[in-house]
């Protein structure tokens, strides 16, 4: 069963709290993750990657450079999860 | 050069086998406590290891760091962070303009954990992608002090030390002789390692490098000892506030003692063996009390290298003789080791730390398990009890030699 909007936004916003130690809370939709949230492209890989598992989407690397914010990727992995 | 600076330590910190801090250390070595424990990993019986023990970490990282911290570093450069932040709260966290202030960390092997579980992530997935991205940064032995000068923004300079188990002695040495040459007003230096892992235990054991005494750790370190086998796999770090005496003096800083010299050589003579009459090691400590411009009867302590390898224990007794002659008589000798393990590329620091508080508090600490001293041995060895240093101006020795024939000799001088 694909998951909602905002069961994405919370698992991302856990495994960004994993990776960079950021409050959960801070992980909104409109929030940028280099200008509002600075984690860098080497975290952001680590991100990827732990999204890939828990929401079993494929997120090529050509995409991730198209993830903005917090919105675009949870947007992305919802148009893309079970697929 | 009389002209050149003194250097004064301000500033101690350390995670070891025996304490998660400094003076949680020194209290242990000063009770006599060893660090020596079973291993409970589960590789030790999946590799059916030969040696069971080890002088493994008294206060877990992650007790000390945050998630992040310990996932972005090493266990190499996680010890480096908690001794180097121990020390320089200790010193007082001075104010010192930042490109006045340098990092030095050695490090024996560096991050082999990191190196060894990524290499298992690869294998195991065959997907580059899984690779933790900070693999790179956090296995190259430079790692430790890269994460020590960005955490304290020590702009100055970021040095790493690699040779072998004289890593931690170099880089104080190296320390001291940045605020001498005047590079640095402040050196944050030592010694950090990480490698309790079987794939050293197998190197080592390989060697005939580790004692096998499975069934008494506590005992199995035990320098110039009949029944010495090896040298106690240990871990941890150890760092030391070195500061010009004019900067610490002007801001009030307490200070221990001095570093007021170094002397280092090379033997080479054979990639791991010590040069059995102890030419090379002998020409390091002849070399630093010289610098410092004392003589051998001005040396009154000496912390000695000494793993409780049955080889090597004998050819630093003899380095010591050929360095010292008759001189030797007045110096006490202790083995710290046989407490805290061998550290590896953090031993030098840790030791010098010891040799620092041993002269600041004017008392050697008393080698354990020294049962039957080797009659090879003719050395004042401190056992049984500790040694009171004489009162007035007192300096002490600490040795430190690595695989690769890298030979380090310190003098730590009263203030």
């Amino acid at each position: 069963m694909a998951m909602t909007e905002q069961e994405i936004l919370a698992g991302l916003a856990e495994i960004v709290n994993e990776e960079t130690g950021l409050d959960a809370e801070s992980v909104q939709l409109d929030k940028s993750f280099t200008d509002d949230l600075d984690i860098d492209s080497l975290s952001m890989m680590t991100i990827v990657v732990n999204a890939e598992d828990r929401f079993g989407v494929r997120i090529p690397d050509e995409e991730v450079k198209n993830l903005a914010t917090v919105g675009d990727a949870v947007s992305y992995i919802a148009a893309n999860q079970d697929a | 050069m009389s002209t050149s600076k003194r250097v004064v330590v301000t500033g101690l910190g350390a995670t070891t086998p025996v304490g998660g801090t400094a003076p949680e250390t020194w209290s242990a070595i000063l009770a006599g406590r060893s660090g020596a424990r079973p291993m409970t990993f589960d590789w030790v019986e999946e590799y059916s290891l030969p040696v069971t023990f080890a002088a493994t970490i008294h206060t877990e990282p992650g007790e000390v760091l945050s998630k992040v911290e310990i996932r972005r570093n090493d266990p190499n450069g996680q010890y480096a962070l908690i001794a180097a932040r121990e020390a320089w709260a200790d010193a007082g966290s001075p104010e010192v303009d930042p490109e006045r202030l340098a990092g030095v960390i050695g490090t024996g092997i560096g991050g082999v954990w990191t190196l060894l579980t990524q290499w298992d992530t690869l294998k195991e997935s065959r997907s580059t992608r899984r690779v933790f991205p900070l693999s790179v940064p956090m296995l190259m032995p430079n790692s430790a002090t890269a994460a020590v000068s960005l955490d304290l923004g020590a702009r100055a300079g970021a040095h790493t030390a690699v040779s072998a188990c004289a890593s931690g002695a170099e880089s104080i040495g190296l320390g001291m002789e940045m605020i001498k040459s005047g590079r640095a007003d402040i050196v944050v230096c030592g010694g950090t390692e990480a490698a309790v892992h079987p794939i050293c235990f197998a190197g080592f054991t390989q060697m005939q490098a580790l004692s096998t005494r499975n069934d008494e750790p506590e005992r199995a370190s035990r320098p110039y000892d009949t029944g010495r086998d090896g040298f106690v796999m240990g871990e941890g770090a150890a760092v030391l506030v070195l500061e010009s005496e004019e900067h610490a003096r002007a801001r009030g800083a307490k200070v221990y003692a001095e570093i007021a010299s170094v002397g280092m050589s090379a033997d080479a003579h054979h990639i791991a063996a010590p040069e059995p009459e102890g030419a090379g090691a002998s020409r390091a400590m002849v070399e630093a009390v010289q610098r410092a411009g004392l003589s051998a009867s001005d040396i009154v302590h000496i912390n000695a290298h000494a793993t409780s390898t049955p080889v090597g224990d004998i050819a630093e007794n003899n380095a010591i003789r050929r360095a010292f002659g008759d001189a030797t008589d007045g110096m006490c000798v202790s083995s710290t080791k046989s407490m805290t393990g061998h550290l590896l590329g953090a031993a030098g620091a840790l030791e010098t730390i010891l040799t620092v508080m041993a002269v600041k508090e004017r008392t050697a600490p008393a080698t354990i398990n020294v049962d039957d001293l080797d009659p090879e041995i003719n050395l004042d060895v401190v056992r049984k009890e500790h040694r009171t240093l004489p009162g007035g101006d007192i300096a002490a020795l600490n040795n430190s030699f690595g695989f690769g024939g890298h030979n380090v000799a310190l003098v730590i001088k009263s203030l």
